[in-house]
């Protein structure tokens, strides 16, 4: 057990889910070959004016209500100066002094002492709106070891950075913290966050101090973290190297640090690189932004459920366990799967085992979105249905989900086209019994003589003779009365 | 009469009734800047070759019976800090010197629909920072009523080109003074609108708070017939005014009756040579005699709007022209094994002007954490104050009446080691962009065969009255009727 308690803020950077850039018509797109999604405002050329997009302050709002942050009616935008080849006009317009939202926490998760899941509630500092840079490619990346490149395809792309207080007390949190924003935005479809694109990006602070200290140590930020795993990877390696120093008596410098995925260390950043003076003023080319009750009723009629919110009524209204409910509301369109499964179907659990074992599973394997689940919701209901009445047995059942999975048509017509009804026929139960009974005389022998295990080697000739088909519980019957 | 001496109004109606071609205009103001324009240096990029091909088309569509616009077949000089697609864009800089802009400013699109014809991008301060036209990177402009003397700045190329009968109009812009300034040293008529009511989109900024685009013109009609083919709303630029154009020249009906000129007077004191007062005061005698009303009002703040002015504008600037970094576009310097740093400050060092670089380094420096809050915050609140004066005078008039420049053109480099008695040059005039509020400049007199500038301030939007009582000023003064001669050369 080290003798420091681990403090750790973060921030992170969320690219909104909008059709174009967030002061130009550009498109917003991810992947594109580089400087095809430009022009003279996201290049920043002489004379160019930005000009809002209103759906990325309404992005931004859905988050700021969500997280309960308080909302600043009037709010603006500011130049952020500095020099930078990938940042076009050499000002970043963002928010600093009245941004959208102050405040607020985010709701995580987090193991108790006593092992039970307790809800811990990190605060955040602030909600901001800003515009994202172009991407720097240097050297050999592009085939030249002498020069750089810039793609300014990402440039003007609108930003929401969310910045925590230093809330968190150990790498689980953290990554408890980075979940569940992460699921929080996707339920809002405020961005897509994917992390491997860049569209979502984690920055850490971090600091030690000892037990009982109630200052904090110095902090000390953690860039260029582009996973989950780099993240935890990289929080371990700065917290190990801190320990280090401390321990040796030594003293942590303020500075960032960049992680380095291939030596598994956090290196320093340039100095020249650090000190910054952004000289941060009002951007003269935008007009405040007033956010008036009608704009944030209409975004609150918007809002879905949140995760947090679903899974709770998941368990109160279907009666799942926390485990289902949780797997169930991991997204928003999994969960709405699940519920419109349910429409006209009052049997959530059952529907639940097969959305969370079967459906998921095989999607998983495939690695396909529910989105693109070949079996439709109703689809999955109506297999369960047959299910419930009787028509085909559990068993069968999986046979037919196989069938639907790989060719997307409806249960009723797999079972009738294949023949998978179940058998309830007791004339025809009875001769294929019959033939059973006397094709295994040994069998019968020995039941009678008492060899209980004999019995189910007769039922099992009879369902290997229907496929299975044969209804189970007439099986039993005839067959005793056959034997009797 | 020489088609060069008629009006921009009047070329357009001759135009429009088939009495002259576009392309004899064109030919006209031509060969007056090629027998002028080696003297007076207004133009940093001629435009001959585009101009006849403009003349040709326009002409083919009047043939065609087409109304070909407000400004059918009339040559304009555009301030070369306007982008123009395809049409080097300089703003006087080296920093710029081969830019050519993929697109054109909204202004520029204007004149295009309404039928103006570009002659020439004029000569400017670099960036528009001076007074003088001395800061271009290229060559000093000359005033036409005195060769030796600066045309004023930073608009001096556009000054110099209408005074000097090189144009009819021409497009300037104004951040503290900048059409206003040249054109009372030229003698013009120079309008700077309310701030919004010309989009700035294409604009290449100085102090984006700051800047409006304006008409020059030799006089009141013209004025508004060149502000009438540029005001409106372009949703481009977040800061344009969202309303109905009104018709200006139907404000110009010469009736000035129960007109309440307010004069303030901090307006006439500290530095104003006593000719300039004199010549004011006159013109607002005559305003008077024509049957408006002089009111005195008080103005405390304006005093203090110099000192804000050299706060806001620089800071602006310090962050609008960092984009200039040898990145991209323009200017670099570079030599093989340099860093980025390097390249940042070789390419800044070499591109940009002396007077530009030190008003970077003002705004930086006013910008910088620990100074933010004395400086910039500070100058917000004066603004804040100015403009309260402002508001609290027009409840007591309509226009207010106060001199342009303190002194008329001075000469060439006699004030260029002087830099604080050259700032002095725009303070009537900055603190009417401070408030956002339209004002124009007209001829009032002269000295020393140099004319005067009379400056009407108006309130927000109300460009009408100030073409009204500046039309009734010149309907019954001759000044404007006054031009510069130029010798041949």
């Amino acid at each position: 057990m080290s003798k420091y308690e681990i403090v750790i803020g973060m921030e992170v950077h969320a690219e909104l889910l909008t059709e174009s850039k967030q002061f130009c018509g550009c498109a917003n797109v991810a992947v594109a070959p580089p400087n095809t999604h430009v022009c003279p405002v996201c290049l920043g050329f002489p004379g160019s004016l930005p000009v809002l997009n209103e759906k990325s302050v309404e992005l931004s709002l859905r988050t700021v209500l969500a997280f309960d942050s308080k909302i600043n009616k009037h709010t603006i935008f500011e130049r952020k100066n500095y020099f930078y080849p990938d940042l076009p006009k050499a000002y970043q317009i963002s928010q600093r002094l009245f941004t959208l939202g102050e405040g607020g926490c985010v709701e995580i998760d987090v193991a108790g002492q006593d092992g039970q899941v307790q809800t811990k509630r990190v605060g955040l500092s602030d909600v901001h709106m800003e515009e994202d840079t172009g991407k720097s490619q240097h050297g050999e990346a592009i085939g030249d070891p002498d020069s750089s490149l810039v793609d300014f395809n990402r440039a003007g792309i609108p930003l929401l950075e969310i910045v925590s207080a230093p809330d968190m007390r150990s790498i689980e949190e953290a990554e408890s913290y980075m979940a569940t924003l992460r699921q929080v935005l996707l339920y809002l479809e405020v961005s897509d966050c994917k992390m491997e694109l860049g569209r979502l990006r984690f920055e850490a602070s971090v600091s030690l101090r000892p037990f009982g200290q109630e200052e904090y140590g110095t902090r000390v930020e953690v860039k260029n973290l582009n996973s989950m795993k780099a993240v935890r990877d990289s929080l371990r390696a700065e917290i190990e190297r801190q320990t280090k120093i401390l321990d040796s008596g030594g003293k942590v410098q303020q500075q960032t640090m960049l992680w380095d995925e291939a030596s598994g260390t956090t290196q320093p950043m340039r100095s020249k690189e650090q000190a910054h003076d952004y000289r941060y003023f009002p951007e003269p080319d935008l007009v405040p932004i007033e956010i008036d009750n009608a704009w944030l009723d209409r975004v609150r009629a918007a809002m879905p459920e949140l995760p947090r919110a679903r899974r709770q009524r998941f368990q109160t209204d279907y009666g799942l366990s926390a485990y289902d409910a949780e797997i169930l509301t991991s997204t928003r369109d999994i969960a709405s799967y699940y519920e419109a499964a349910l429409e006209n179907y009052n049997n959530p659990k059952t529907i639940s085992n097969w959305v969370a074992n079967e459906l998921l599973g095989r999607l998983n394997a495939e690695n396909k979105d529910i989105i693109a689940s070949p079996v439709r919701p109703t689809q999955l209901r109506d297999l369960v249905k047959l299910i419930d009445d009787g028509t085909i047995s559990g068993k069968i059942a999986k046979e037919v989900f196989d069938e639907m999975f790989m060719e997307g048509r409806d249960a009723i017509l797999i079972v009738r086209e294949k023949g998978l009804g179940q058998i309830s026929d007791t004339s025809e139960i009875e001769a294929i019994c019959q033939r059973v009974i006397e094709a295994n005389p040994k069998a019968v022998e020995d039941y009678k003589g008492g060899k209980e295990r004999s019995f189910a080697a007769l039922v099992g000739g009879v369902m290997k003779e229907t496929r299975g088909r044969a209804n189970p519980a007439l099986v039993n019957e005839l067959l005793k009365k056959q034997l009797s | 009469m020489p088609l060069t001496e008629l009006t921009a109004y009047q070329l357009a109606q001759q135009i429009k009734t088939r009495k002259i071609s576009c392309r004899e205009v064109t030919n006209e103001f031509l060969s007056r800047i090629e027998e002028v324009e080696p003297r007076v240096k207004a133009f940093v990029t001629v435009l001959p070759d585009e101009a006849r091909r403009r003349a040709d088309l326009l002409d083919k569509r009047l043939a065609g019976g087409e109304d070909i616009g407000l400004l059918g077949g009339v040559p304009v000089a555009v301030k070369d800090l306007i982008c123009t697609r395809g049409i080097r864009t300089t703003c006087s800089s080296k920093m710029l010197e081969n830019f050519v802009p993929p697109y054109d400013a909204h202004v520029a699109e204007r004149l295009a629909v309404e039928g103006a014809v570009n002659i020439g991008k004029a000569n400017m301060d670099e960036f528009a920072m001076g007074s003088s036209t001395e800061n271009s990177a290229f060559f000093p402009t000359r005033n036409p009523w005195n060769l030796n003397c600066v045309p004023g700045g930073s608009s001096g190329g556009s000054t110099a080109a209408v005074a000097a009968q090189e144009a009819p109009l021409a497009l300037g812009s104004d951040t503290g003074g900048s059409i206003r300034q040249p054109a009372a040293y030229c003698g013009c008529v120079g309008l700077k609108p309310t701030y919004g009511l010309v989009s700035r989109y294409g604009l290449i900024a100085f102090a984006s708070s700051l800047d409006q685009i304006g008409p020059i013109a030799n006089d009141v009609r013209d004025s508004a017939l060149l502000l009438q083919a540029i005001a409106g709303y372009d949703r481009r630029d977040s800061t344009s005014i969202n309303r109905a154009v009104p018709d200006y020249l139907a404000s110009l009906t010469g009736d000035v009756k129960g007109l309440r000129i307010g004069v303030p007077k901090e307006f006439f004191v500290q530095g104003v040579e006593s000719y300039v007062v004199d010549a004011v005061r006159a013109a607002i005698d005559k305003l008077c005699e024509l049957g408006a009303e002089a009111v005195e009002v008080s103005m405390p703040s304006a005093e203090y709007a110099l000192a804000t002015y050299y706060i806001i504008a620089p800071s602006e600037a310090s962050s609008n022209l960092a984009r200039y970094d040898g990145v991209q576009y323009g200017l670099r310097v570079a030599e093989p094994g340099d860093d980025i740093i390097a390249m940042y400050s070789k390419t800044r060092a070499a591109g940009f002007g002396h007077e530009v670089q030190h008003r970077i380094m003002i705004g930086t420096h006013a910008l910088s954490s620990g100074f933010y809050d004395a400086y910039y915050l500070k100058a917000q609140k004066v603004r804040t104050l100015i403009r309260r004066d402002f508001e609290k005078a027009f409840s007591q008039c309509d226009v207010l009446a106060t001199p342009t420049a303190p002194t008329v053109a001075f000469e060439i480099g006699s004030k260029t080691n002087d830099p604080f008695s050259m700032k002095l040059a725009d303070v009537c005039t900055i603190p009417v962009n401070m408030a956002g509020l339209p004002a124009i400049s007209l001829p009032c007199g002269f000295q020393n065969n140099l004319p005067i500038g009379l400056q009407l301030i108006g309130n927000l939007l109300d460009e009408s009255t100030l073409f009204r009582a500046a039309h009734a000023y010149e309907q019954a003064t001759e000044w404007h009727k006054q031009r510069a001669v130029v010798e041949k050369s």
